[in-house]
């Protein structure tokens, strides 16, 4: 398998990045879990507005880059996907 | 009686109580986020206290920090704005708890909107008008069928376990009724482990009024007229008016003497709002009181030359009343656009950014509340609202005649308002002539959800 079929998952806008739906829940996703398009990956928070960070592709997850919590500038590298 | 008010909030709402405050020769004191040192309130205050990160649980939502705050620079009353703290019975017990003055209604007050059921019984019970339901569950269909010949066509009937528009069902008519109740019955059980239903009144394409009220700690109670409120999108409000086109004057008394009425029933003290829905042939429903001042006060303060900011802090420091709703001299018609920092083209996602180019619009019958200046960066965290253009002329078509003009000279650039939309609706024959409800923004806005996107 190459490794050029990495996908990026980046912040559609600036906003507060959350891993999981609230702090006493799991993760939506870790590292090598394997997804399905549109699952969602994370929560951005933009100005009180929540939008969730779906999958543009079925795949793996390769990376999660940002901490939780933190924040996030438009475009900012999110996640790393690959597709098989 | 207090001579300094720290004020725990931030945006326009802090500027327009640090303003009231410095008129009525009050010392005032800014709270402020590490996002929020560049944010015009930490400017105008007399002093200013940083209560933590920009995260609004570790700072705005902070009550000790803001306490402690309160008590290192020796402010002696507290005003919460609106949001954040202003509705939290425990910030406002913790205020008094530390020897300050909590510039608002009573711990009582603020805790009664948890208690919906309770609220409406006691509304019932003072003789206002609440939306028609059934008492409790409803067993059968035969039962449900007794109750809706009563109330009247459509109903909702609701899951007794549901929540946030979970388990709601609209029958149209008995048919309708029939065929829905026990699939409603079923599905609750499967949904919620509870098959309690209850059915509820539906009140079709209502107008929102609202009534402001003001009471003292001597027993005096009035209130200061109505906001129209109907231009809005998902329960948020977007533009507002004072007076109402929706009301006649028969109606107006009514409503106003059932507000008093619902402010008494729950021994209110301070500034409130209580909410009705008005149905297409006039009748009203209470729906809740808004323990703060609210977003749209400024609309009533232009018709009645009332400053509610200083009404807050005058009664809070033990003053009476002193004048009735019919002392008042009602001048003209005010109307507010709420500017926020919105994509409407694009689902009102926010839009935060720095304000590069910046002009205020100015002249006869325009007010501007706002928070933003050139070169100010807008934050991620907060809210999106950024200005309130409040416009007064002495009719409504006047009203409407000013704001369009602000509005075109309002420059906000280059990050995204509902500036657009507020001049497409101020041309709208519709809202010229006064004809809208609640729906009426579904023309502009298709009511999508967000949470479906089965588009690609």
């Amino acid at each position: 398998m190459s490794t050029n079929n990495r996908i990026e998952v980046r912040a559609p806008m600036s906003g507060v990045f959350y891993r999981r739906p609230d702090p006493d829940q799991p993760a939506y996703v870790e590292v090598g879990d394997v997804v399905k398009k549109k699952q969602v990956l994370a929560l951005l928070e933009t100005m009180k507005v929540f939008q969730k960070l779906k999958s543009p592709v079925a795949g793996k997850v390769l990376e999660i880059l940002p901490e939780d919590e933190t924040p996030l500038k438009d475009g900012d590298l999110v996640m790393v996907i690959e597709t098989s | 009686m207090f001579d300094k008010v720290l004020v725990a909030n931030r945006g326009e709402i802090a500027l327009r109580v640090i303003r009231a405050c410095k008129e009525l020769g009050l010392k005032t004191v800014a709270v402020y986020s590490e996002a929020d040192e560049t944010s015009l309130h930490t400017r105008l205050a007399d002093q200013k206290v940083c209560i933590g990160p920009a995260v609004s649980a570790k700072s705005y939502l902070n009550i000790e920090a803001i306490i402690q705050a309160a008590r290192e620079t020796g402010a002696n009353a507290v005003h919460p704005g609106y949001g954040y703290l202003a509705e939290n019975g425990a910030f406002a017990r913790a205020c008094t708890g530390a020897g300050m003055v909590f510039i608002g209604p009573t711990p009582d007050n603020l805790e009664l909107s948890g208690e919906k059921i309770s609220a409406k019984k006691r509304m019932h019970a003072a003789g206002v008008p609440v939306i028609p339901s059934s008492p409790g569950g409803v067993a059968d269909l035969a039962q449900a069928m007794d109750l809706c010949r009563e109330i009247g066509y459509p109903v909702m009937i609701k899951a007794a376990g549901g929540g946030g528009g979970r388990g709601i069902r609209l029958c149209v008519d008995e048919a309708a009724l029939a065929e829905e109740f026990p699939v409603a019955k079923s599905e609750s059980r499967a949904a919620f482990g509870n098959d309690e239903l209850y059915i509820e009144k539906c009140v079709v394409r209502p107008r929102h009024v609202e009534f402001q009220v003001l009471a003292d700690r001597h027993g005096n109670v009035t209130h200061l007229g109505e906001r129209e409120c109907s231009i809005q999108r998902r329960y948020q409000k977007l533009i507002e008016e004072s007076p109402s086109p929706g009301l006649t004057p028969e109606l107006r008394l009514e409503m106003g003497a059932a507000a008093v009425a619902a402010a008494r029933a729950v021994d209110y003290f301070n500034a409130g709002t209580v909410e009705f829905l008005v149905d297409q042939d006039g009748r009203f429903y209470f729906m809740e009181v808004n323990a703060r001042i609210q977003v749209e006060h400024p609309v009533t303060e232009m018709v009645t030359g009332v400053d509610l900011v200083k009404e807050q802090i005058r009664l809070s420091a033990g003053d009476k009343l002193g004048y009735v709703f019919e002392d008042l001299n009602l001048k003209g018609w005010a109307i507010e656009c709420r500017i926020n920092a919105e994509n409407p083209d694009f689902n009102f996602m926010p839009c935060p950014g720095t304000i590069e180019r910046y002009h205020a619009p100015g002249g006869f019958g325009v007010r501007l509340d706002t928070h933003l200046y050139q070169g100010y960066e807008l934050p991620m965290y907060y809210d999106s609202l950024v200005a309130k253009l409040i416009t007064h002329d002495l009719t409504r078509q006047g009203a409407v005649r000013i704001m369009k003009r602000a509005l075109e000279e309002l420059i906000i650039e280059p990050i995204k308002t509902t500036i657009p939309l507020h001049l497409k609706i101020m041309d709208d024959p519709d809202f010229q002539a006064g004809r809208f409800d609640t729906g009426f923004i579904t023309r502009y806005v298709p009511d999508e959800d967000d949470d479906e996107d089965e588009d690609d």
